[in-house]
């Protein structure tokens, strides 16, 4: 007996659907032109250059408060997506209900320590966070950003956040 | 305290994020300055409790603290962000201003130690509060 395979499009309109209504949730991610790629359970989050991000006019260098929202951004979106996966997967999260409270809350920072290693350059940005470690109520994530080269990353940091009650197991 | 100058009310106006952020300086001293960030719907972090993304806190204890390292008398030259790291204490109210409070406690030749506070009401019930390391350039001694 062959187990059946769900069809590819109905797979990535599941995991679609539940980061877009994570990310649509956030007014400020919008504010801030935060977006999230997907590539399977890969997320990349990009801050999409625009020119009200700069914070040092003369040299055009994006803003440091801008940088540090992203980072905190991707780590908060990154660690509720990887919580999220298993029951996505299982087919328990309510698709038709993603705006009215299918979604747990999203985890709260305790705190976010912010190492600015470049200038940020005035074009867009890309994120990848790592969750080093999920407990039942706290997290630790680490999270690198870059711009032009993958390799050569403009900050990075590391930050504590509370499990929502809805995320514990 | 003393009320901030027009040279200085412009640093917000002067910074395209402080700017987009509604931030306005309200007072400024020798290497400390405090800045307000009004409430806007746009900048909501948590939809179901209407609470301002940490973010865009950061950014006002960020800005603050930029300040306070060019209002610093023995600064020369530029500044920028070294490292920053941030608690969160509790969340801000919604519908309510954001002041932050920041001051160098110490400079080297190279860098400035920063500390900031954020508050709504009380400052002495901070919703966050900030230590960073910045760059910073000391005048020569001319004596």
């Amino acid at each position: 007996m062959i187990e059946k395979i769900e069809p590819v499009q109905d797979v990535k309109r599941r995991r679609d659907a539940v980061l877009s209504s994570f990310v649509d949730r956030v007014p400020f991610l919008k504010f801030m032109g935060i977006t999230f790629d997907r590539r399977g359970n890969e997320l990349t989050g990009i801050m999409n250059f625009d020119p009200k991000l700069i914070g040092n006019p003369v040299v055009e260098r994006l803003h440091g408060g801008g940088t540090a929202s992203f980072l905190e951004s991707a780590a908060i979106i990154t660690l509720a997506w990887k919580n999220i996966w298993d029951a996505m997967e299982a087919g328990e999260i309510d698709l038709e209900n993603l705006e009215g409270g299918a979604l747990p809350p999203l985890p709260k920072t305790i705190d976010l320590t912010i190492d600015y290693l470049r200038p940020g350059l005035p074009r867009d940005a890309y994120a990848r966070a790592t969750v080093n470690r999920s407990g039942r109520r706290y997290a630790s994530v680490h999270v690198e950003a870059w711009q032009d080269r993958r390799e050569v990353l403009f900050a990075q940091a590391t930050g504590h956040f509370l499990m929502p009650y809805e995320m514990r197991p | 305290m003393v009320k901030p100058n027009a040279a200085q009310q412009a640093f917000t106006q002067n910074l395209p994020l402080c700017q987009a952020l509604g931030m306005e300086v309200t007072d400024v001293d020798e290497g400390t300055a405090t800045l307000i960030m009004p409430y806007s719907p746009e900048l909501i972090g948590d939809p179901t409790t209407g609470v301002i993304h940490g973010g865009a806190v950061s950014a006002l204890m960020d800005s603050a603290s930029g300040l306070a390292v060019y209002m610093h008398p023995e600064n020369k030259g530029h500044t920028a962000t070294i490292d920053l790291r941030i608690d969160y204490m509790r969340p801000a109210a919604p519908n309510k201003s954001i002041t932050a409070h920041a001051e160098v406690y110490h400079a080297t030749r190279s860098v400035a130690f920063l500390r900031a506070t954020a508050w709504t009401d009380d400052r002495n019930r901070p919703i966050a509060q900030a230590t960073g390391a910045f760059v910073f350039t000391k005048k020569k001694k001319t004596s």
